[in-house]
């Protein structure tokens, strides 16, 4: 029987690779029986679909936000430009 | 005939200088280094505007050689620290299981509808912080498979790990960036009654 430490690691390599199906069907029964583990899968995969919202797809000029590039920052870079 | 693609080095800065910039940030949580490829970025291209072959618009072109400058940059990262251990142990007092491995105080109920915590900026922002929170090496292996998209494979000849190595790291990035989340979101939604 899997403990919950166990079917955390195998949530989270199950989103890296195909886990074999001995494990699949342990995390399967398990996640049946515990509301924890699955809460904690659930949590997983909100984390990866931020991550990937915040790279707003492979479209520049995509949804991407934060701070612009500082003047001084652009300035330095043009000077760098002009006379590379 | 399309006339060839023509490059525009002078206004580059203020054309791309704030995607590239934000484009980096997200993935090197750390300004100047940010700064730093975005410049190398320029001068990159400005050195090689000859291979630009106008089948890809400017933009991408210039992404592209900013998204190699900053591989560079994890695998620089990955040589010069040293290597942690992998696994759980070093965080004896933070390890949610007990000795049996069931959970102590299991993950809490995030509640409400996951979705429109996307249009929410605070936590997209909150997001950001807790991933800048992880070590190097747990963040760039995170920024690599989940911002970035790119397989197992290709991550371990970056941070020069095995494979069972990296899942280890990941896993710990994933549980690290949870429980980052739970205390400083959504326990405190919660505090506030929201």
């Amino acid at each position: 029987m899997l403990s919950c430490k166990d079917v955390t690691r195998l949530l989270s390599e199950s989103m890296d690779a195909t886990l074999p199906i001995g494990k699949r069907i342990g995390v399967r029964l398990h996640l049946l029986l515990c509301r924890f583990c699955l809460r904690y899968k659930r949590q997983l995969l909100l984390i990866r679909e931020t991550a990937r919202l915040l790279a707003g797809g492979e479209e520049p000029y995509g949804s991407l936000t934060g701070e612009p590039l500082s003047e001084g920052a652009k300035e330095r870079i043009r000077e760098s430009l002009a006379n590379p | 005939m399309a006339k060839p693609a023509q490059l525009d080095p002078s206004e580059w800065v203020s054309q791309y200088g704030d995607y590239l910039f934000r484009y980096a940030m997200l993935r090197l949580r750390d300004r100047s280094t940010a700064e730093d490829l975005v410049q190398e970025t320029f001068l990159a291209a400005l050195r090689n505007r000859g291979t630009f072959s106008g089948s890809s618009s400017e933009s991408t072109w210039l992404v592209g050689i900013l998204k190699h400058k900053i591989t560079d940059h994890f695998r620089h990262q990955a040589r010069e620290s040293p290597k942690e251990e992998g696994d759980l142990r070093d965080l004896p007092d933070s390890s949610p299981f007990d000795a049996s491995g069931h959970w102590a105080s299991g993950p809490a109920d995030w509640g409400g509808n996951p979705a429109d915590l996307y249009r929410e900026k605070k936590f997209l922002d909150q997001f950001t912080k807790c991933l800048s929170g992880l070590s190097p090496s747990h963040a760039n292996a995170f920024t690599l498979r989940e911002i970035e998209g790119a397989d197992t494979g290709e991550i371990c000849k970056v941070m020069n790990v095995t494979e069972t190595n990296l899942w280890v790291i990941l896993h710990r990035a994933r549980m690290l960036l949870r429980r980052c989340l739970e205390t400083n979101w959504f326990e405190k939604s919660a505090k506030k009654g929201v």
